[in-house]
């Protein structure tokens, strides 16, 4: 970072992003307030590396030997399981966040390559549910437009308990996003804050939540599977209790998973990553002899091939992803460049999610601003980028001689630094030490 | 599917059917139009997920989620509920002869909730639209963050009533504990007495409306103001 004069030196404590914030909270008195995840650098899939096969291992050839990539959610209890053709998802980003060319988008390139797409914090729109083959409806505590009959519409039911971005922390979406529509939704008044609830407003444990899961399970005639999200944070006692409880599938999401918008200090001091989480929720779904009969599903920050498959290899069955799957569609691309400087940003910056200005036509309600994503072309986007993470993910179970991405294994990885090391549960690259491991 | 025990197809046994055999048999399209349920024991999602005008009786007690998200029904409790009696009930009436524990009537959208007793903390939590009458008391933290609907207590309420109120309407004949945040003392006009008169008269209560109070939202919490910090 240049500085004006080379002999100003800049404190390591109070750098110019600190005092910009310190400038900018003593104006406003009110915290800051943006999108996206955790932007500090956190220890990553990027920390883990892949051993591919040489002699002790034997690999399957790129692109002629099959490695297969279908899944099944949900089979535990569920008269219908899902049958997902890859083990990629979409996340669960409500219509108010985003605005409905975007969630038909999702559905569309979800549904293009055989996958799911997920509800949000507002209800279901006829867009999503026409053009996702799989939707997963979530069950959030806010309830916003929360009835059984979309219920009953749904391919699976997600109870939310937390999020990746903000575990324990509530939904929300700010006034100048709540437009007649999205208000109608949600049963509250246009222009208002609105904060969801953080918790359900009518349980208040794991045994309660038991109990919660057999009332939507009659209601949906023990039909849909049921899975259970949570923020990464005590992962390994919240999974336990989420398969005690009753889910057919775990969702854990990591600190680097999105928001469409939430304070930035929880953005940055909540929750564990995505890397730390994994591994307990696998340990706590052997430890109850249910791995993989549970399905246990992980997102927070997967952007490549390589991420599925460090992701499965260390025990998860799926991915989600959300942060990636906006860019996908069109989210901070260089095309709207001099729009995002206009609203004092940059394309690759762009956080303000919350004032639903987005030029991409993505975080926004402004029906003009809508019209500048095209559905069909960002479903195509979005199907295209799917089939390139599977295609990566593919490539790397081959060369550790898998022949289904599932068959990817905690011995195919290495780490390279300590930290993740002890994080993944994955030996140091060279040594055979974990860490911590006994 | 468990076998149903029935009397002329309209009595249904809890003591020797299953809840989901139960409740199968008043979601089908054959299900009588008047039904008493007997034996419940406490069953949790008893009566859950109707949705038809078809009129159900429950002899006894009732666990979690009775009747939730019920649709054009009219299911009465002859005994008390437990937690979440009701709760995102869409259209239809649930009556409660008993008490009922907390969050009675949570996230409901529509339809009536009639509680003869007291109902527990919590009773009527981020209601959406429903109307919720109680002929006894009701517990602290009620109507937390109601979004719509109106919620009548005959008797007395808990502490922190309707805090966090956005659009809801609350009406209470006897003392308030205290009152949570944003939520404040309103005039009763009219238009509420006459409101008020309609919703007892429903619920089938008799008493004099000029003898509640109202309640509602101050609305400085709708958008966030740094000057209203402290009421967070």
């Amino acid at each position: 970072m240049n500085t004006p004069n080379p002999a100003l030196r800049e404190s390591a404590t109070f750098d110019r992003g600190v005092i910009s914030e310190i400038q900018r909270a003593a104006e406003t008195g009110i915290y800051d307030i943006r999108g996206w995840g955790a932007k500090r650098k956190l220890p990553h899939f990027d920390d883990l590396l892949f051993l591919g096969a040489s002699m002790s291992r034997y690999p399957l050839e790129g692109y002629r030997e099959k490695c297969d990539t279908d899944v099944v959610l949900g089979d535990r209890n569920a008269k219908f399981p899902l049958h997902l053709d890859i083990p990629i998802t979409i996340a669960g980003m409500s219509f108010g966040a985003l605005s409905g060319q975007a969630k038909e988008a999702l559905g569309r390139g979800a549904s293009e390559v055989g996958t799911s797409t997920t509800t949000g914090d507002g209800g279901m729109t006829p867009e999503e549910r026409g053009q996702s083959k799989n939707l997963v409806y979530q069950y959030l505590p806010s309830r916003y437009g929360m009835n059984p009959d979309d219920l009953r519409k749904a391919d699976a039911i997600e109870i939310v308990l937390g999020q990746g971005a903000k575990p324990g922390g509530g939904g929300m979406l700010l006034g100048q996003k709540i437009t007649e529509r999205v208000a109608g939704m949600r049963t509250l008044p246009m222009g208002v804050d609105q904060r969801s609830a953080c918790r359900h407003p009518d349980w208040t444990g794991p045994d309660d939540l038991a109990i919660k899961i057999i009332e939507l399970r009659e209601i949906t005639n023990w039909e849909k599977p049921i899975y259970i999200k949570v923020g990464a944070t005590r992962t390994y006692y919240d999974v336990k209790l989420a398969v005690k409880a009753g889910a057919d599938v775990v969702v854990v999401d990591g600190m680097q998973g999105g928001t469409a918008a939430t304070q930035d200090v929880f953005i940055e001091h909540v929750g564990i990553p995505t890397l730390a989480a994994i591994p307990q929720a696998v340990q706590a779904l052997q430890e109850l002899g249910v791995h993989r009969s549970v399905q246990l599903i992980v997102s927070g920050g997967i952007r490549s091939g390589a991420d599925v498959a460090k992701a499965m290899a260390l025990g998860a069955d799926a991915v989600a992803i959300g942060t990636a799957a906006l860019i996908a569609l069109g989210d901070n691309s260089p095309r709207y460049a001099r729009q995002y400087e206009e609203l004092g940003s940059a394309a690759g910056f762009y956080d303000d999610f919350q004032a639903g200005k987005d030029p991409a036509g993505i975080t926004t309600q402004d029906p003009e601003l809508s019209k500048n994503l095209d559905p069909v072309e960002g479903g195509r986007r979005l199907a295209n980028y799917l089939r390139v993470l599977t295609m990566e993910a593919q490539t790397l179970a081959r060369a550790c001689g898998k022949s289904h991405l599932r068959n990817l294994e905690p011995e195919d990885l290495v780490a390279l630094t300590v930290e993740a090391s002890a994080m993944a549960r994955v030996p140091l690259a060279g040594t055979t030490w974990i860490p911590g491991a006994l | 599917m468990a076998p149903v025990a029935t009397t002329e197809a309209t009595v249904l046994n809890l003591v020797t059917s299953s809840t989901r055999a139960v409740n199968e048999r008043l979601t089908s399209p054959e299900a009588p139009k008047t039904v008493t349920v007997t034996g419940p024991q406490g069953a949790h999602a008893l009566a859950c997920g109707l949705d038809s005008d078809i009129d159900v009786t429950i002899d006894g007690h009732v666990g979690y989620y009775c009747a939730g998200m019920n649709q054009h029904a009219t299911v009465t409790v002859n005994g008390n509920a437990g937690v979440g009696v009701a709760e995102n009930m869409m259209s239809g009436k649930v009556h409660v002869k008993g008490d009922a524990s907390q969050s009675a009537g949570a996230t409901a959208h529509g339809g009536l909730l009639v509680i003869d007793g007291n109902a527990a903390a919590r009773c009527g939590i981020s209601m959406k639209g429903v109307d919720i009458v109680v002929g006894g008391n009701i517990g602290h933290m009620s109507a937390f963050m109601g979004q719509a609907g109106r919620l009548v207590v005959l008797g007395d309420a808990g502490e922190a009533l309707g805090d966090s109120l956005y659009e809801a309407r609350i009406y209470v004949r006897g003392t308030v504990a205290s009152l949570g945040a944003d939520c404040i003392k309103k005039e009763m006009r009219e238009e509420h007495l006459t409101e008020l008169r309609e919703l007892l008269d429903r619920a089938g209560f008799d008493a004099d409306p000029s003898e509640f109070t109202r309640y509602g939202s101050a609305r400085k919490l709708y958008n966030f103001h740094v000057d209203n910090a402290s009421a967070y």
